[in-house]
């Protein structure tokens, strides 16, 4: 320390000297913690230590029956929670060879683009938020509740509701459903344009988040990076294309993709996947089949031995399930490999050479979920 | 490319490499000192152009510790699942693969706090997500904690 | 629950113990009634019930009129923190930290099943701290796995309460348990 007092003024300045944005921040969407090691306000680079929300799931899965660990899939990401118990039903069905009826089918994918367009508002309130404009927070969440409403009339929760079970879902939908989810869309489709207006045309945003943090296709591919924002980069990886379940094979939308590989370009891919999630929703809502709500499915559930695993598209990214089993009720060994572990990884790549104030953008347009990484 | 000659192709490179039945991707068990060369191999083959490494876990199967990697090719669409295995429990070793795909390098990480696999030249290999005074590597399965964990 | 129903709280009955004189009763009064409607929490959220509390403060369930008009980023500066989510065993040291930088009066909402006791996380799960008042010491638990924003509200409403219940002239017999 003494030496530093006494250097002069110019060659302090071109120490090097670390920070942290510690656990506890108002930025760091979660438990995150970043050593920054910085010249001036340049990052040089950056070590996330994770592990602050580390619950041992994995574990725990090994000690749970099947229909146990939809409820652990939950909390896992807490915001596709409907997409993470989608993946861990549809390994067992596989696995198990068991046709769910047509309108489950309808009926999971409806849920689940509800739950990518509430994460994504979500993400772009805090999105926003961080950049300093807390105009986002109030109108984000405000149309979020819209979706929490029709979730709470039909499952009961708000959220982390634990709907989809091996063979089906809980219960049948409220008859009021239908109405809800075409007043909801009605309602926001007029709304999104005040976030276009909002946010993507704002002269700051366009300067704080152009030509920031560059991640090209190859860095993509070779560090993980799925999702919107691998998307961003130009990679076609979205799971619900390239080898779809559920009703994704048979209605039309566009995989959202954008090649500027920068924060503006994943910022617009998510602002586009709303749109396009608006529409499968419209090509479902009117012709859900009548029928049951859930296969026929033995009480308790015992996969035969051998190895599985399963891909959706979660709203972050590509989360795949892998389950070693040996014939039990409770799984030999289950590994999630999620999306925000992965994009996380990339972070120090992107943001050398960025400034302080870029790295809150850049962290905020990868969208990142603490529990996901953590597990 | 289909699985046959994939399969093919690998045990070409690899003679030693056995190959698993009955299981959803083409799976094969290859010799661990074999692995990296396999999987530069693998990547810039331009008709296997295997570059996108998906999912890496460790597996207890009760005498064995295994890492399985599941890799998938963004150009041809297909997907083959390695595995290496050692018998050594107390000191775990096999060589890193995160020149070859960058994604590795946590991932291997994470191997190494849950299971005490070591990965020869990992850059920086130390524990994840526990801290890095706790003994023990939780998810295998003599993992004992008799306060947390209730055994049936 | 309203205020005149804490008739079976012993609390309320140390509370008419002690009794003051009349000069103090009053200050006691507007000291507490400043405290309690405006209770700055520190920004805390490890994990879903964070979200729950995020959507308390936007525009439908509203707790800026509960007097919660700004979150701190500081420790220093807040007066309340809502615990909500898991802590696990790395970050239950920080936890004390934050706790232990907060200046006095300083309150501890424990929001959510798995601050009260470990909640879905309770069996097997080798880093989950299965409660949070084994590290600081709680005023109000909220149950719920998320609590829906009404029940955060009513735990807010419940902190204010107990503050108004506190004392100046022997605030070692306050009402709030542990304070010195």
């Amino acid at each position: 320390m003494k030496e530093i007092i006494n250097l002069p003024v110019s060659k302090i300045e071109e120490e090097e000297y670390h920070i942290n944005m510690g656990p506890q921040h108002p930025s760091t969407h979660g438990v995150l913690r970043l050593v920054v090691s910085l010249q001036g306000e340049m990052v040089k680079s950056l070590k996330p230590h994770c592990g602050y929300i580390h619950r041992g799931i994995e574990k725990m899965c090994e000690k749970d029956t099947y229909p146990q660990v939809i409820h652990l899939t939950d909390r896992i990401d807490y915001l596709s929670a409907h997409i993470n118990n989608h993946a861990v039903c549809l390994l067992v069905e596989k696995a198990l060879e068991i046709e769910v009826p047509e309108r489950v089918k309808y009926i999971r994918t409806i849920m689940d683009e509800l739950a990518r367009i509430q994460s994504h508002q979500l993400w772009w309130s805090s999105f926003g938020m961080d950049l300093g404009g807390l105009t986002c927070f109030f109108y984000g969440l405000r149309d979020r509740e819209m979706i929490l409403d029709i979730w709470e009339e039909t499952t009961g929760s708000r959220f982390l509701q634990s709907y989809n079970c091996p063979g089906g879902v809980m219960q049948d939908l409220h008859p009021n459903f239908q109405k809800r989810v075409h007043s909801f869309i009605k309602t926001f489709k007029k709304k999104i344009k005040d976030y276009d207006r909002i946010l993507s045309g704002n002269v700051i945003f366009e300067q704080r988040s152009m030509g920031v943090g560059m991640l090209s296709k190859e860095d993509a591919i070779s560090y993980g990076v799925t999702g919107p924002s691998g998307r961003g980069s130009g990679w076609s990886c979205d799971i619900r294309k390239n080898e779809p379940y559920s009703m994704y094979g048979q209605v039309q939308f566009n995989e959202v993709l954008r090649y500027g590989c920068d924060t503006y370009s994943r910022y617009m891919v998510r602002m586009q996947e709303m749109h396009e999630s608006m529409n499968i929703i419209e090509q479902l809502i009117d012709n859900i089949p009548a029928g049951d709500y859930s296969a026929k499915m033995k009480a308790v559930i015992k996969l035969p031995a051998g190895e599985y695993f399963q891909k959706v598209e979660s709203a972050r990214g590509e989360l795949g399930v892998y389950v070693v089993s040996d014939g039990n009720k409770t799984p030999y060994r289950m590994k999630f490999r999620t999306p925000s572990f992965s994009n996380l990884s990339v972070l120090d790549h992107i943001s050398r050479g960025m400034k302080i104030a870029d790295l809150v953008a850049i962290g905020a347009s990868l969208d990142l979920v603490i529990p996901d990484i953590d597990r | 490319m289909d699985n046959e000659t994939l399969k093919a192709r690998i045990l070409g490179i690899v003679p030693e490499a056995q190959p698993e039945e009955n299981k959803q991707y083409l799976t094969l068990v290859v010799p661990a000192s074999q692995m990296h060369g396999l999987g530069e191999k693998l990547k810039n083959t331009p008709e296997l152009s295997f570059d996108f490494l998906f999912c890496l876990s460790g597996v207890d199967y009760g005498k064995e510790l295994a890492v399985v990697y599941h890799l998938n090719s963004t150009v041809h669409k297909h997907t083959v699942v390695l595995k290496v295995k050692t018998g050594d429990r107390a000191n775990p070793g096999f060589d890193t693969v995160c020149d070859i795909w960058r994604t590795a390098e946590f991932h291997e990480r994470e191997t190494y706090d849950m299971f005490g696999i070591k990965f020869n030249n990992h850059p920086d290999l130390r524990r994840i997500f526990l801290d890095e005074e706790w003994k023990g590597y939780p998810l295998r399965k003599d993992y004992v904690d008799e306060v947390n964990i209730v055994e049936f | 629950m309203k205020e005149k129903d804490f008739q079976d709280n012993e609390t309320l009955e140390l509370f008419r113990k002690t009794g003051s004189g009349i000069l103090m009763t009053t200050i006691d009064a507007v000291i507490d009634w400043g405290r309690s409607n405006s209770v700055w929490p520190l920004t805390f959220a490890t994990s879903c019930c964070g979200i729950e509390m995020m959507a308390t403060g936007a525009s439908r369930h509203d707790f800026a009129r509960f007097g919660i008009e700004v979150y701190r980023a500081s420790p220093r500066q807040a007066d309340v923190i809502v615990v909500a989510g898991t802590i696990v065993n790395k970050m239950a040291p920080v936890l004390k930290r934050l706790y232990d930088q907060m200046s006095e009066p300083r309150y501890v909402i424990a929001m959510g099943a798995c601050a009260v006791s470990g909640g879905p996380f309770y069996y097997n799960s080798y880093h989950v701290v299965r409660g949070v008042d084994q590290v600081i010491p709680v005023d109000v638990y909220i149950p719920g796995c998320p609590p829906r924003p009404e029940a955060l509200l009513y735990g807010v409403m419940q902190l204010q309460r107990k503050i108004k219940l506190e004392t100046i002239t022997r605030p070692e017999e306050s009402m709030i348990m542990g304070r010195k």
